[in-house]
């Protein structure tokens, strides 16, 4: 199957990009990407994000832990009852501590998997379609193209004045 | 607006105009280390070698030769052990919490901050392994299915111990690695060769696409919202260890938030140790203003008067209460046999912050230099105070004693300096040690509407 190819432009500008991608969304591109230096809420916007899911992942590890941290000191405490210090078996409050820190504990690791799963980290593909400039200040925009509308992307990035435009019709991006 | 920028000219020197010069100025740190540095590695590295040492000679011997005796069956070990969980504490409460409260100065510092609080936890959990005295049955800590299915007594104040340290120190290491990989990115970028693979490798693949930022934003905000609950709950388990106890100044309900209190304050303290050098040596004067250790000197300042209110309370409690015991035993602090302890305790941690009142002070940073050592100092003591001079001292006088750490006991102690240090020279020369990506969010974004005439 023949990949789709695209183009990549780099701009020094914030505005630039954020406008490049306003106008290639009304002309229907719907395949881009953006590179950024630093988390950078204009560009999310544009892009039109909604809520990130990794917020479910939080809360239904945070959860997990909340009870397993209950379960389980309770389960070891009616395995082997012994009473010390003449309080009740199941000691509900003391148990508080273990399953708070397990809420966090779960919660947290919970968290990075959601990250991981959602954000398709680790990537070990190999970095094609990638700029070492945009680690340092220059924001990147990776648009999808079919051949036969590679012209029009290519005039919408270039109105925003891009430092460097690069073709990539083999769409080594989608490797 | 108007107070917006002219917050970020004070944060950052006004200098740093460009994104890129972030990163060719952070970058160059992690080049060839200087002949300091080196020094101070090798001074670390025979640190960890006394540590390790004097510890062997402890496996071998027994617990006996560490100075520990009914009835002071708690000494050094545990005074450090708390000293150094107080002093990551700080780390997390500047790169969680004043990220929640979006502190602007936050950004310079935190990295530093939470390598601190990554090695400071690593520190510290050596020393209940220290303390053990057997330590190859340290995994009877843990709950584990052996073959009686004996379980550990989940009332026990130190096994809400274990629970609460190892999970600090999960998700403390989590929360720093997660915040490194952006820059860690940026470093792979500007490096070559095997220190390129090795980047490539640890920033996991990442490009900063509009995807990866997106989850990672949400994802950080919410580990910082677990962090902050967290760092309270972590000191205030590990002031339980004693308040639980019956022992006269211990048995007391100040003890949570007053624990907490004296991490942070212990903490930032650390920091400003930390990076008054790495300021001077990796030439990052544009980055950490007077404005940032101005900031810094007020939390230690409002920290260290909490603190001298609950050392206030306590002695007041004492003698409210009639309790005599625990009057005699306050008594005991300031005027018995380890009266040297406290007023070193008072005088560090009450009086000389009194100094960070004057502007003159807070803006001088060698002035600040010397006030953490002594509050660095002040904090050990406190620690030392607390239990020792508590379990010397009880109930019944035939039972008191006198403890004196051993040779042994304080080799093990100040390697643990060596040890704590050996791990972050290295971080300075691995990792970025100041955030790359979020000092760009305090730099006015660049935009083509108010492009300068001439061009940069």
């Amino acid at each position: 199957m023949a990949r789709t190819g695209g183009l990549l432009a780099s701009y020094d500008y914030l505005d630039a990009i954020v406008d490049a991608i306003h106008d290639l969304r009304k002309a229907g591109f719907r395949e881009l990407t953006a590179y950024v230096p630093f988390p950078e809420h204009h560009i999310e916007e544009a892009l039109g994000y909604g809520q990130s899911p990794v917020r479910v992942w939080t809360l239904v590890g945070g959860l997990t832990g909340a009870a397993t941290g209950f379960a389980f000191t309770t389960w070891t405490s009616m395995d082997w009852p012994l009473i010390t210090g003449g309080k009740p078996i199941v000691s509900i409050p003391a148990y508080v501590v273990i399953a708070f820190e397990l809420t966090i504990l779960f919660g947290a690791l919970s968290t990075v998997i959601g990250l991981f799963w959602n954000a398709r980290l680790p990537n070990p593909k190999p970095m094609v379609v990638y700029d070492p400039e945009f680690s340092a200040g220059r924001f990147g925009l990776y648009v999808v193209a079919p051949p036969e509308r590679f012209d029009e992307a290519r005039r919408i990035l270039e109105a925003q004045e891009p430092a460097e435009l690069r073709e990539d019709r083999e769409g080594a991006h989608a490797r | 607006m108007a107070t917006d920028s002219h917050r970020r000219g004070v944060l950052i020197h006004p200098d740093v105009e460009r994104y890129s010069d972030v990163n060719r100025d952070v970058l160059k740190i992690l080049g060839r280390p200087g002949l300091g540095w080196w020094f101070l590695f090798a001074l670390a590295a025979a640190g960890v070698g006394l540590f390790f040492g004097a510890w062997g000679i402890q496996i071998v011997r027994g617990i006996g030769v560490s100075g520990l005796m009914s009835p002071v069956g708690w000494g050094v070990y545990v005074t450090t052990f708390v000293f150094w969980v107080g002093i990551a504490h700080s780390g997390t409460l500047i790169s969680a919490i004043l990220f929640l409260f979006r502190a602007p100065w936050r950004q310079s510092v935190y990295r530093a901050a939470e390598a601190m609080t990554v090695f400071a936890v690593m520190t510290a959990g050596l020393f209940p392994l220290v303390h053990l005295g057997r330590v190859w049955h340290a995994y009877w800590l843990f709950p584990y299915p052996n073959s009686r299915f004996l379980w550990p007594n989940f009332r026990s104040p130190l096994v809400w111990d274990v629970f609460a340290v190892t999970t600090y120190f999960t998700v403390s290491a989590v929360f720093f690695y997660l915040g490194s990989i952006p820059d860690v990115a940026a470093a792979r970028d500007g490096a070559t060769g095997l220190r390129r693979k090795l980047y490539q490798v640890i920033s996991l693949g990442w490009r900063g696409t509009d995807r990866e930022w997106h989850h990672f934003g949400k994802a950080y905000i919410f580990l910082a919202a677990l962090a902050t609950p967290l760092v309270l709950s972590v000191h205030s388990v590990v002031s339980w260890d004693f308040a639980m106890g019956i022992v006269p100044g211990w048995h007391t309900t100040i003890f949570a938030p007053y624990f907490v209190a004296g991490a942070i304050f212990s903490g930032v303290a650390m920091v400003i140790t930390l990076i008054v050098p790495l300021r001077k040596v990796f030439g990052l004067e544009a980055y950490l203003t007077v404005k940032h250790f101005d900031a810094l000197a007020k939390l230690c300042l409002l920290t260290s008067l909490i603190v001298l209110y609950a050392y206030v309370t306590e002695f007041f409690m004492a003698w409210y209460s009639g309790e005599e015991i625990e009057r005699a035993s306050f008594w005991n602090r300031l005027f018995g046999t380890y009266w040297w302890a406290s007023w070193t305790m008072l005088v560090c941690n009450g009086m000389v912050p009194i100094l960070l009142w004057f502007r003159r002070v807070r803006h001088s940073i060698p002035a600040l230099f010397v006030i953490s050592i002594f509050i660095n100092i002040g904090m050990w003591f406190e620690r030392y105070v607390i239990i020792v001079t508590s379990l010397h001292h009880d109930f019944v006088p035939f039972a008191w004693g006198v403890y004196r750490p051993s040779l042994v006991g304080m080799s093990i102690v100040i390697g643990s300096f060596a040890w704590f240090g050996f791990w972050f020279l290295l971080f300075t020369r691995i990792l970025p040690p100041v955030a790359i990506a979020e000092l760009k969010e305090v730099l006015p974004a660049p935009m083509r509407r108010f492009r300068k005439v001439g061009g940069h």
